[in-house]
């Protein structure tokens, strides 16, 4: 038996259906969002009504584990209202905790909900022990979700100078901005990723096959890919585009197509003083979620036994099946 | 701000490849069963609507290779659709999935992540992307499998009909 403490292992689910498998899978908590722009993964077709919230709130409790609202994604001046009930709705359905972004929620929900668990979103991208004791300070945070910008090390001098828990991304999806910041969606579509809670929105999303088998991915008035016959595909973002620049034709200018893979980081993680590893994913159907969370419940009960697990199966899952540390590894990871 | 993109116009299919079995294909004697499976469906599964929106409207054309014909669906309460195509027709449609069957129905009924298998080139949408992600959304938060649901659409029939479903799906995916 090591003597590593065991982390909390927070899921996505991205409807009901999900939850429950994210639950049944081994989830100790599974994080989820409202219907409409209150969260970062604004896609058509997913997310909760308050109904189904609040019945898959009381399942998740039934087994155990907890339920963790994104409320997540800021408000402009004006649309407050939404964010507020959105939060006033999370907190009458029982939830465990609220996650929040935008300053002004975070003042809200201190003020009008004193005794709500309070997370701070990766999308506020506070990454500094000053940053996150602002928050924590001001507004009663008890965990920040890292920006996924740090290396271990890092992550263990942050956990050693702040006052709050540490939930960390272990796998899935991961563009190269610092999160919370970027725009490109915004000037291609004029829809914002941290405004409005999408990137790429598929209304504005085309693929345009050919003769040949290959595939012309646009995204609004650009083409942002063309694959050939037998080249994987990856997700229709900017920053996972190929591009001909001055110096270099047809070639990924920002980040490949490629997921986050920590299984074999942790160990670290967990010596680092991180809480919770977090799954990207609310968007991904239930057979990622049932294959990603048992995988990670074995690998994270393995490691605290002492045990080396197998994580094989989760290259499959991964975008254009490759894989990376990213920073968490190295900052010249590209 | 940019206008936000237009996809209003239906595209058109049209294979001019298409083999002769297609061509004799007596689509009428199936257009009963699909109307009868798609109404069992809708009525099991009201909560798809609400989560399809505004998409329940367009008109989804399924391409499931090696099977003769293409399946046309507009999943629209008020109106549901759900018929046969041949490929000789020159048919309308908003969003084009094409894929092996075996991989279709296993994405349908959540089975295999159609992320991955989009990534993995396995499966092809074409059209409406909205449309096409509200509607895989909508089916992967229905619990029961397809093959259950159409089975149950037969009563009493139900277990030579799900039968059925396995050798069909049996023969048709060694196929592709
Ligand atoms: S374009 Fe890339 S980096 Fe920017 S929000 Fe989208 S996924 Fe993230």
């Amino acid at each position: 038996m090591s003597d590593l403490i065991k982390p909390e292992l927070v899921c996505p689910a991205g409807t009901p259906a999900s939850l429950r498998t994210a639950v049944d899978a081994g989830a100790n908590s599974v994080y989820c969002g409202f219907k409409g722009p209150t969260n970062a993964r604004n896609f058509p077709g997913l997310n909760f009504s308050k109904k189904e919230l609040s019945e898959s709130v009381k399942y998740a409790h039934d087994k155990d584990a907890m339920v963790l609202a994104a409320i997540n994604s800021f408000p402009t001046a004006g649309r407050t209202d939404l964010w507020k009930q959105s939060v006033d709705d999370a907190v009458d359905i029982g939830i465990d905790a609220v996650i929040i972004a935008d300053i002004g929620m975070a003042k809200y929900v201190a003020e009008q909900h004193p005794d709500q668990r309070l997370h701070l979103s990766v999308q506020a991208g506070a990454s500094s022990p000053e940053a996150i004791n602002f928050y924590v300070e001001r507004f009663n945070v008890k965990r920040v979700v890292l920006p996924r910008i740090l290396t271990v090390p890092e992550i263990k001098r942050v956990h050693d100078a702040i006052d709050c828990e540490i939930e960390a991304f272990v796998f899935g999806n991961i563009g190269m901005m610092a999160e919370g910041r970027c725009s490109l969606t915004n000037y291609v579509t004029g829809i914002s990723t941290n405004m409005d809670g999408v990137c790429s929105p598929a209304s504005h999303v085309d693929y345009e096959p050919d003769e040949d088998d290959g595939l012309t991915t646009r995204l609004g008035d650009f083409a942002i890919d063309c694959i050939s016959c037998g080249e994987t595909a990856g997700y229709p973002t900017i920053c996972k585009g190929r591009y001909d620049t001055a110096h270099k034709k047809n070639y990924y200018a920002f980040e490949e197509p490629i997921s986050l893979n920590l299984t074999r980081l942790l160990p670290d993680l967990m010596k680092a003083g991180v809480t919770a590893l977090k799954i990207e994913g609310r968007q991904r159907s239930r057979a990622y979620i049932r294959s990603v969370v048992s995988a990670f419940r074995d690998a994270v009960d393995a490691y605290a036994a002492g045990e080396e697990p197998d994580i094989t199966e989760l290259i499959a899952l991964t975008e254009g099946h490759k894989e990376t540390q990213g920073a968490f590894k190295s900052k010249s990871w590209r | 701000m940019r206008d936000k993109h237009k996809r209003d116009q239906p595209r058109i299919y049209k294979d001019s490849q298409a083999g002769p079995v297609s061509k004799v294909m007596p689509l009428f004697a199936i257009q009963p069963i699909l109307r009868r499976i798609v109404q069992h469906v809708a009525n099991l599964h009201p909560e798809l609507f609400e989560r399809l929106d505004d998409s329940c409207r367009k008109h989804f054309l399924i391409d499931a290779k090696g099977m003769p014909f293409l399946l046309l669906l507009r999943p629209d309460p008020d109106n549901l659709m759900l018929v046969a195509k041949s490929r000789h027709e020159e048919i309308p449609y908003d969003v084009l999935v094409s894929g092996k069957f075996k991989t279709l129905l296993r994405m349908i009924d959540s089975k295999t992540d159609s992320d991955a298998l989009f990534f993995n080139r396995d499966i092809t949408v074409t059209g409406d992307t909205e449309a096409i992600v509200a509607l895989r959304n909508a089916l992967d938060d229905m619990d029961a499998t397809l093959a259950d649901d159409v089975a149950t659409a037969f009563g009493p029939l139900r277990g030579p009909v799900r039968a059925s479903i396995d050798a069909v799906t049996k023969i048709v995916g060694s196929r592709t």
